[in-house]
């Protein structure tokens, strides 16, 4: 055989390979995979390989050698056909030799440790299928132990992964003593790897050990060190859902009012995400007396961080505890944290401001907005931080569809018109980014009177990237606006930064008039924009003439080529004879751009001759982009 | 200073081991710039101006001999930082490590943060007693075997070896200070940690290296209005919302990261009024916070100054509750310590396991240590002469004035080359460990 690598699957007519998944079942150890890819292979293995005839180990062999080559990418690339060798040597050998072997690597670098944590999780039929599964928990126990946490946390995944496929019996005589090894572990890194296991097994063991999972659990919760603290609070309203009502009442309660008052702010702001899970479990009923106080206390927590976190989660928690908790804690919560001493607190608390009233129950949404958030918005727009402004400014245009026409004309459009002059340009942005959501609300009419003054003052700000992000949003306001609107009051504006002095600014204006074109029509074109486009060639700014030239090529296919061959070809011709090589060459660079657009008549008479006059150019680049376009054009 | 006891509970101080080369000649490389133990004393870690970092292991206590605690010796030997420069800005980047701090305790491993002026690193410490062993396609040398001769699979197996200590870096935190890092500090919540510089102070997550918080930052607009920089930082033991850094005019702020997500305003100031008694052209320098350690038990912290420690309630900010004198008797000779820069010189201090007492550097090789119940101090020397085994320290005085007693140094014998910058206390036992120039002292207390 040529090549014995590729010679071998082709003979057995199986192809393995190493996308086997282990759900096909495969448990033959005879079968032989796929080499590994991008590998030089010592050249005597080819020749003796191919002698012998039993080529199809060599490929494993290095494979399992490279598991200890002292290169981490090689290392790397065979645990990641990690199947492939366990395919190769058979289920039997995989448990007695491979696991064993893979168990002591934990040393290893944190790449090569992730991906074996990863590969661990799919390899149950490796082993033989669900009934040998809990041959994978020694490995993936000791990977749970590790300090890099990414690798705990995929060692933990895997073993969640790999519980459902255990029996119930299997569960409790293998997976149940590993979790609790792991929760009495000396060292925090174990502990806070099996608060993650809890839940997964909770629902499929007896009642005695349902009982021992959550002494355990409790026993983490109240832990010495404040990462296993954490793990078992950001765990705690997993753990809660599958426990029974009764347990978390009595459990989940008790051990979450005491993470909300935990010593460390890092604890007690993960106990506010439980909350949005335990508020969820619990009957209507119940939340005030078991949930709230925790809440209310977490939402003027002396720990900005807890406050900070409350608002990030505000929507969530408005949400687990439905209307009449919002009306009552919830509204003055919220106004106090949108007045909150932080900045970030604020930021957040900004953020949720439409979400908020979005979700307020519909009878009384209207009024608590007026009268109780409303003043803090106002407040926030004249806020000493920017991005406390800039996170208000990104949702304020989504009150105006809640509180409707009068109430936006009145109380909302004087906040935009604030924003939309506020000297950090974020904020004007945010807020001309969303001007649609008004426009439905208020109509045009109303929208130009009181926004578009500021608008066109943006549009001629002095700093050029304000300029800029105005251009990107011209399309969309002249698709809202309308034709006759946008030649009125905006038109002027869109020619007059073609001829800005920051090259960026009349790159933006020749791609928008295009978009323009495309939303008006070519009729338009030719009536507003390319008389003026076209004037610009006798500029006396060479700059100007080139920016001519580059809207034509902007322009073309949009306008057509009737109005490409009789107005603008001429014109463009004419600039051949530009004194500046820089407006020629980009002459050649235009006709090549518009040929396609023309009929083949200019293209032959017109065209060619130009672009002919053009290759025999003194300067050198005119001369390669006009021999460019003749090929291109096919006019040789 | 009653008898030869000091410390607490009349402890004899007894000579233990020392490190490092014993001729004169000392390269600069080799001069220990901090020593610190890690959280239950088992392992002692240097590092020097040669960017190496060397820790010391306590072997565990013989048999034959209980009366005396286990040996520190050499575990594991790495260079922790290499000398680089700074293109931009044309400035050579020593190699000096200026603080070592030990992890927690996460697994069997062993974690420390080593800093030199701008990059702090994370290390890894540890121990290696297997190894793989079988390959399919070579011998374990490395040779190639006959290809032919391999008809089945082989899995490599582990077999135990010597043990091996490793020090690997995991990670690196740079590009966050651009002035000279003088402390580093882990929280108690044991994800963050801090570094100070001379006018900043920076939050980091201890696995996330490309970004830093800057929480502190007290640079002026205008650099010619600096008045003061931040000479120490640490994090409270316990409370993971406070901090204290110490400044070049003698103050302490406390902060509480609770309050805001900015500290620049702190919540507390602990400053003494000045005496104008002392006043003098040296007041300022002299006054300048060289080190700030907090007390075990988080309710005190020492600051050490170039003449005294004082010890300081939180709860009280107007004066110290304790101050004591470490070397009073060059109050007199500032001149001529300003002139050969000694009195820029920044001594760190420590406290025992129960927070009883604390203890400090001096010049001539000499240390000292303050009784804190029962206000009594104690001057001792760091010395080759007294290096016999088991030999009991015998307690120094400096004579200020008047007539020489015996035994009595005279101030104008004082080597002032020789001088104890660094010291570390073990976490629970009589345990010391005191730096001289380019010599690691331990001492401890003589057991009967």
């Amino acid at each position: 055989t040529a090549c014995p690598i590729q010679g071998h699957g082709g003979r057995e007519g199986t192809h393995p390979g190493q996308n086997t998944s282990p759900s096909q079942g495969t448990s033959s150890g005879t079968r032989t995979p796929d080499p590994p890819e991008s590998r030089t292979w010592p050249l005597i293995v080819f020749k003796m390989a191919g002698a012998d005839g039993d080529d199809s180990l060599y490929p494993i062999a290095v494979l399992i050698d490279e598991l200890r080559n002292e290169d981490v990418q090689l290392r790397l690339n065979s645990i990641k056909k990690l199947s492939t060798i366990a395919l190769a040597l058979g289920v039997e050998r995989t448990r007695t030799e491979l696991l064993p072997f893979l168990t002591d690597t934990i040393y290893d670098e944190d790449e090569v440790l992730l991906a074996l944590a990863e590969q661990l999780g799919n390899f149950t039929m490796l082993v033989g299928g669900p009934e040998y599964v809990h041959c994978l928990l020694p490995p993936l126990e000791s990977l749970a132990t590790v300090e890099e946490t990414v690798v705990r946390d995929k060692a933990v995944e895997s073993l969640r992964k790999i519980s459902h496929e255990h029996s119930p019996v299997d569960l409790e005589v293998h997976f149940e003593p590993l979790v609790k090894r792991l929760a009495s572990g000396d060292w925090f890194t174990s502990r806070t790897s099996a608060c993650g296991l809890f839940s997964v097994c909770y629902p499929r063991v007896s009642s005695t050990v349902k009982a021992e999972i959550r002494q355990h659990f409790r026993t983490l919760c109240s832990d010495d060190t404040p990462m296993v603290r954490r793990a078992a609070a950001s765990k705690l309203g997993e753990f809660a859902k599958v426990l029974e009502l009764e347990y978390v009442k009595s459990d989940i309660i008790s051990l979450f009012t005491a993470l909300a008052s935990d010593e460390q702010d890092s604890v007690r702001l993960l106990a506010v995400e439980a909350c949005v899970s335990i508020a969820t479990l619990l009957p209507q009923e119940d939340l005030e007396a078991l949930v709230m106080p925790t809440l209310r206390q977490a939402a003027e927590d002396k720990s900005w961080r807890v406050r900070y976190m409350v608002a990030d989660k505000f929507s969530e928690l408005q949400k687990a505890v439905g209307p009449e908790i919002t009306k009552n804690d919830l509204v003055p919560a919220f106004q106090n944290l949108l007045k909150d001493c932080e900045a970030e607190v604020r930021a957040a608390a900004a953020n949720k401001v439409k979400e908020f009233c979005e979700n307020l129950p519909e009878d009384s949404r209207e009024t608590i907005i007026m009268s109780h958030i409303l003043p803090c918005v106002k407040e926030l727009v004249s806020d000493t931080n920017q991005h406390v402004k800039s996170a208000l400014a990104s949702v304020i245009m989504g009150l105006s569809t809640i509180l409707g026409k009068d109430n936006t004309i009145e109380h909302l459009l004087p906040l935009f018109l604030a924003q939309l002059k506020d000297e950090c340009p974020e904020v004007r942005l945010n807020i001309i980014s969303n001007l649609d959501c008004v426009n439905e609300v208020i109509g045009i009419r109303q929208l130009s009177q009181s926004l578009l003054p500021a608008i066109v003052e943006l549009a001629e700000d002095a700093k050029w990237r304000v300029r800029l992000a105005i251009i990107e949003y011209m399309p969309l306001l002249a698709g809202q606006l309308g034709v006759e609107f946008f030649d009125e009051k905006l038109n002027s504006l869109c020619m007059a930064w073609l001829v800005d002095h920051v090259y960026a600014i009349r790159e933006a204006a020749t791609c928008n008039l295009m978009k323009l074109v495309e939303k008006f029509g070519a009729e338009w074109a030719q009536n507003t924009i390319v008389p003026k486009v076209l004037g610009m060639a006798n500029d006396p700014n060479y700059l100007h003439r080139m920016t001519t030239l580059f809207c034509i090529n902007a322009l073309s296919e949009a306008c057509g080529q009737d109005i490409t061959t009789k107005q603008m070809l001429p014109v463009v011709l004419k600039m051949s004879n530009d004194q500046v090589a820089n407006v020629r060459f980009n002459v050649a660079k235009s006709l090549q751009k518009i040929g396609p657009v023309l009929d083949s008549n200019a293209l032959q008479t017109e065209v060619k001759p130009v672009l002919e006059k053009l290759a025999t150019d003194q300067d050198m680049d005119v001369k390669y982009f006009a021999q460019e376009a003749i090929s291109v054009l096919a006019l040789a | 200073m009653a008898g030869a006891g000091g410390g607490s509970n009349d402890v004899q101080w007894c000579f233990s081991q020392v490190k490092g080369a014993i001729d004169d000649d000392v390269a600069e490389a080799d001069i220990i710039s901090t020593v610190e133990f890690n959280h239950s004393g088992e392992l002692l870690a240097t590092g020097d101006k040669g960017g190496r970092v060397v820790i010391f292991q306590q072997e565990q206590e013989t048999k034959g001999q209980p009366h005396s605690r286990g040996e520190y010796n050499v575990y594991s030997t790495f260079q922790s930082h290499e000398p680089e420069f700074d293109y931009l800005k044309s400035l050579e980047i020593e190699e000096k490590i200026n603080k070592i701090r030990w992890l927690p305790q996460k697994n069997a491993a062993q974690f420390l943060l080593s800093t030199n002026d701008k990059t702090i690193k994370l290390w890894k410490i540890s121990e290696r007693d297997k190894r793989p062993e079988g390959y399919n396609l070579k011998e374990e040398d490395g040779r190639y075997r006959d290809p032919s001769t391999v008809t089945t699979l082989r899995v490599p197996v582990f077999r135990p070896m010597d043990l091996m200590v490793e020090a690997s870096p995991r990670r690196v935190f740079a590009n966050a200070h651009t002035y000279h890092i003088n402390s580093i500090s882990v929280n108690s919540d044991y994800e963050t940690y801090l570094s100070a510089d001379d006018l900043r102070i920076n939050l980091w997550h201890l696995e996330i290296t490309d970004r830093s918080f800057n929480i502190v930052d007290i640079k002026p607009a205008n650099m010619e209005e600096l008045t003061e920089v931040i000479t120490a930082a640490e994090f409270h033991p316990n409370q993971c919302n406070t901090l204290v850094y110490s400044s070049s005019k003698g103050t302490i702020r406390l902060c509480d990261m609770r309050a805001a997500a900015l500290c620049d305003k702190h919540s507390k100031l602990f400053e003494e009024p000045e005496d104008p008694s002392n006043r003098s052209f040296f007041s300022e320098i002299i006054s300048s916070i060289s080190d700030v350690k907090f007390s075990h038990n988080g309710r005190y912290m020492m600051t050490r100054d170039y003449l005294s420690v004082k010890i300081w309630d939180l709860n009280m900010e107007n004066r110290p509750v304790e101050t004591y004198q470490v070397h009073e008797y060059l109050r007199s000779k500032l001149c001529s310590l300003y002139e050969n820069d000694c009195i820029f010189d920044k001594f760190e201090c420590c406290w025992n396991g129960n927070d009883s007492v604390v203890m400090t550097g001096s010049y001539n090789n000499f240390f000292r240590m303050f009784e804190r119940g029962h206000r009594r101090d104690l001057t001792l020397e760091a010395s080759r002469e007294s290096s016999k085994p088991r030999a009991v320290l015998k307690p120094r005085k400096v004579c200020a004035g008047g007539k020489r007693k015996k035994d009595e140094i005279s101030v104008d014998s004082l080597d002032f080359n020789k001088k104890i910058l660094h010291t570390a206390w073990h976490p629970q036992d009589n345990i010391i460990a005191v730096a001289t120039t380019n010599n690691l002292y331990i001492f401890q207390d003589k057991m009967n």
